[in-house]
């Protein structure tokens, strides 16, 4: 019981403090989960991040239910997403409201001409950091430009091309295989 | 049935996108102005709302959307349906976690879709830059407009502190500066 708390806690901590999420939380969790309280060896950091960027969805819920899981089975996981989650709802269900009454003021409105613009350039760097960390062969580049174009172009639904391009990396690599055995 | 739409689509764009925050960003795109839950122009901000608060990126816009469309009730839909596919699919892998690593299917899988994500969002920030620069469609006259322009240079001034490593906050606190005075200026 005492374990679930502890769990909840840290988490709730990790989700209040650290902002833009997933990769920001890890030298919070490195911190708390393994040199404080040792629930997880400093090595196994590496391996989390490594299996919560390779399953679906938000890392920072990953990591939390992975690092919950092995601590304190089923209800360890439960309790550290719920903490990791708390904050961020709590905040931004505050924010939507004032979010609204303030609309409508002329300086919010310019503010938010310019952060508009802004957010662009994040967007862009996101998008250099992720260009830089894909493998750079020919079929990194061809799936690149193909789901860019489906997309951009054709308006295909992007199921489809997540679930093709898994399809198409599942062929080419045991083709690869294939030929290495040869 | 809203509360059931929100869950379900959430839920797929959970289970459906590999490396977190921004990679989900293009999938809400889609969704959310296929189904109007939002204005793209509500989903940039909110984007910039998420950067300057604490917590996990899609956790902030999953929320913010299910709240704008349905209330309360609607952000728990979302935030439970972006969870629910991690909390289930890390339970199961955190069972045979050894095997899951050096999995072929999964490395093969992973091949092709880490690779696709750039793409994905090149597309998103098309969409987003169109919505920011010319919010009433391209014409000549966004080319007359003083918005465009500025626009632009606040867009350089960003790009110039992303990549000094600045933090998120600051590209947001000094966008909203900039904005607040051109507006008044122009």
């Amino acid at each position: 019981m005492k374990k679930l708390l502890e769990l909840f806690l840290i988490f709730l901590k990790i989700g209040a403090f650290t902002f833009g999420g997933g990769y920001a939380m890890i030298p919070l969790i490195q911190k708390e989960a393994a040199e404080k309280k040792g629930w997880i060896k400093k090595e196994d950091i590496l391996e989390i991040v490594a299996v919560a960027e390779s399953t679906p969805g938000p890392i920072a819920i990953n990591a939390a239910t992975l690092i919950g899981f092995r601590h304190a089975g089923f209800f360890g996981a439960f309790f550290a997403t719920l903490g990791v989650v708390l904050p961020s709802f709590v905040i931004i269900v505050a924010l939507t409201f004032i979010f609204e009454a303030f609309k409508n003021n002329r300086v919010v409105a310019y503010a938010f001409a310019g952060i508009r613009a802004g957010v662009l350039a994040l967007l862009i760097h996101a998008l250099y950091t992720m260009f830089k960390q894909t493998q750079k062969n020919a079929f990194s580049y061809i799936i690149m430009g193909a789901a860019f174009i489906a997309v951009a172009v054709f308006k295909v639904n992007i199921l489809f091309v997540v679930i093709g391009a898994a399809v198409l990396g599942l062929v080419y690599s045991f083709m690869v295989q294939r030929r290495a055995k040869k | 049935m809203i509360y059931l739409k929100l869950l379900l689509t959430f839920f797929k764009i959970g289970a459906f996108t590999i490396g977190g925050g921004y990679a989900m960003l293009p999938f809400i795109e889609q969704e959310v102005t296929k189904n109007a839950w939002v204005s793209e122009a509500e989903l940039i901000d909110f984007v910039a709302v998420s950067e300057s608060t604490p917590g996990p990126f899609a956790i902030n816009i999953a929320t913010f959307i299910g709240m704008k469309t349905a209330g309360i009730l609607g952000a728990v839909c979302t935030t439970l349906g972006v969870v629910l596919p991690s909390f289930i699919i890390i339970l199961i892998v955190a069972c045979f976690l050894k095997k899951f690593r050096e999995n072929k299917a999964v490395k093969g899988g992973l091949t092709g879709l880490k690779p696709a994500v750039p793409g994905l969002i090149a597309a998103a920030i098309i969409s987003i830059a169109t919505a920011v620069l010319a919010p009433d469609g391209f014409s000549l006259e966004v080319f007359k407009s003083a918005a465009f322009y500025y626009s632009i240079a606040i867009f350089g001034v960003g790009v110039v502190m992303c990549f000094k490593k600045l933090h998120p906050i600051w590209v947001v606190c000094v966008s909203a500066v900039l904005g607040i005075a051109c507006g008044f200026i122009f």
